[in-house]
């Protein structure tokens, strides 16, 4: 039980808010050494863990030179001006929309983006700018909620509808796993398994964006009352 | 032979951070100068020839990379506010333009994944098949930047110089999912799972088929909060509780218990700091002041969504 502990402090150390790569990385070592290794043996377990994934950062990194580059033109900007032509527009309805396209390609094993390819330069612009009346300007919390609901969007279409027609990822993990353990299961079971949920999924998020959309209107409403 | 490896990719990403360690060391107004080029130095080496340096030279340079930021030396600088008219204008002159660029980065990397693996010329292969996607995406990212500079018109610098600027907003959240990943294979190794896994079967009365289906979601969901990974979670778990109590004991459907399994352990995804390329790193690059503010929109759907997926499976696993 002992090696739990590092588990421990790590939860501690994001409850009190400390910097979670410096939690991480402490935990981790103290794990490696209640585990039984040497201090260098960690280390070097953690570079060989790291020279593995580091791809993880592929993504990202050749990604920000054109948002960058693209927003320093006007990209939002343009993003915004778009969707003020389509009146029935709101921040939810751009939110809800985006989870259902990203779910309906992973559905086909795709990605069509993620945070830094699809959300930053184009999908939070398009919901801000549609959230955004004429002569009143989002407010900086307004801002956030939207922000926070677009990444949802995205996170939330990516997880829950992998994989039901063209397997690429966690069904085939599962199969792969019941197969070491001598269980029989067949690809297509676990793709029919899948798809209530991905349908609950998309009646969730009408939900949460609906009530985004309610708490964006009470705000205007009650500003429009004051002037 | 492989003529595009992953590595050569990761080693041009790591002259990219090299540039930008260059432009943050020659920028006499930032307020954090020597320690954040020495951050995106150590980064660069990293990055560019983790393969080429022993393991525990790279362990290392990434314990020098957290110590400078536990001690506050990283930073980003106060950008200038760019000119909201000035912007305005460009967008209305280029319009619609400016959108190529980023739709190009899906299109190619979706046509390239699939076409990349099988382009052969007898013993040599373009890329190896089982980097096709990642490496399709990166060819996707160069042709939209080519892209990019065409239509505005600007020098490669300015990019370097603009994308450094949303790298710096990131700052230590950039490392975080790798670190994490590190993290989940020392536990692994530790047998970290498998004592959690006993704790569970010890503590929760499972010989009820309903208490094992909710002691299963229930152990998914929290075991991918404390991991950030449903990857991870889902051997532990399965084999520590559903396996030996929900098909063994009860006999249930293991395609069933499975993917509703996998599914909670999702929604536990959406809730956890541990997930940061999920949660922690988009906060950051949306500029978002909380940075849990991503997980606490998602905690409903998270709450929702999994209490469907508990009730489906008590209603059709046995």
């Amino acid at each position: 039980m002992l090696k739990l502990l590092g588990l421990l402090l790590i939860g501690a150390g994001f409850a009190f808010r400390l910097n979670p790569l410096f939690v991480v990385v402490v935990g981790g070592l103290l794990t490696g050494v209640l585990g039984g290794l040497s201090i260098n043996e960690v280390v070097a377990m953690m570079g060989q863990f790291f020279t593995d994934n580091r791809a993880l950062l592929l993504p990202v990194i050749f990604m920000v030179p054109i948002v960058g580059l693209l927003e320093r033109h006007g990209l939002q900007e343009r993003m915004a001006a778009l969707i003020r032509r389509a009146t029935a527009a709101t921040a939810g309805r751009v939110a809800w929309t985006y989870q259902i396209l990203r779910g309906l390609t992973s559905v086909f094993g795709l990605s069509i983006g993620n945070h830094a390819a699809m959300v930053r330069p184009l999908i939070a612009p398009l919901a801000e700018g549609a959230a955004t009346a004429p002569r009143a300007p989002l407010s900086e919390p307004q801002r956030a909620d939207i922000r926070a609901h677009a990444a949802a969007a995205e996170n939330v279409g990516n997880f829950f509808s992998d994989d039901i027609v063209v397997a690429v990822g966690a069904l085939l993990l599962i199969k792969a796993f019941f197969d070491t353990a001598g269980i029989a299961v067949s690809l297509r079971e676990l793709q029919l398994w899948s798809l209530p949920t991905a349908l609950w999924v998309i009646a969730v998020g009408g939900w949460r964006y609906r009530a985004l959309d309610a708490r964006l209107r009470r705000v205007a409403t009650a500003l429009k009352t004051k002037s | 032979m492989t003529l595009l490896t992953l590595d050569l990719f990761l080693a041009l990403g790591g002259a990219f951070l090299a540039i930008l360690s260059g432009l943050i060391a020659t920028d006499e107004s930032h307020p954090q100068r020597w320690g954040s080029a020495a951050f995106w130095l150590l980064l660069a080496v990293a990055l560019g020839a983790g393969p080429w340096l022993p393991s525990v030279v790279v362990g290392y340079l990434l314990l020098a990379i957290t110590l400078l930021v536990a001690t506050k030396q990283v930073g980003a600088p106060r950008f200038p506010a760019d000119d909201i008219v000035l912007k305005e204008a460009r967008a209305k002159q280029l319009g619609n333009r400016l959108l190529w660029p980023v739709l190009v980065v899906p299109c190619v990397a979706i046509v390239g994944g699939a076409l990349l693996p099988q382009t052969n010329f007898g013993s040599w292969s373009l890329v190896s098949p089982k980097h096709g996607a990642q490496i399709a995406l990166v060819l996707g990212c160069l042709s939209g930047l080519v892209l990019a500079l065409r239509t505005t018109g600007e020098r490669p610098l300015v990019a370097a110089r603009e994308g450094g600027r949303l790298l710096q907003l990131l700052g230590w959240a950039l490392i975080l999912p790798t670190m994490l990943a590190a993290l989940g294979g020392i536990m692994g190794r530790a047998g970290v799972g498998d004592a959690i896994a006993q704790l569970v079967a010890a503590v929760l009365p499972v010989q009820f088929p309903f208490i094992a289906v909710l002691a299963y979601c229930g152990g998914m969901a929290l075991f991918t909060i404390l991991l950030g990974n449903a990857f991870a979670a889902f051997p532990v778990m399965t084999l520590g509780v559903g396996l030996p109590f929900i098909v063994k004991a009860h006999g249930g459907d293991p395609a069933v218990m499975g993917t509703l399994g996998m599914l909670s352990g999702y929604c536990g995804t959406l809730v956890t700091p541990m997930a940061a390329n999920f949660n922690l790193v988009p906060a950051k690059l949306l500029e978002l002041r909380d940075e849990y503010a991503i997980i606490k929109a998602q905690a409903p759907f998270a709450v929702a969504i999994w209490a469907f997926n508990l009730i489906v499976m008590a209603v059709c696993v046995y």
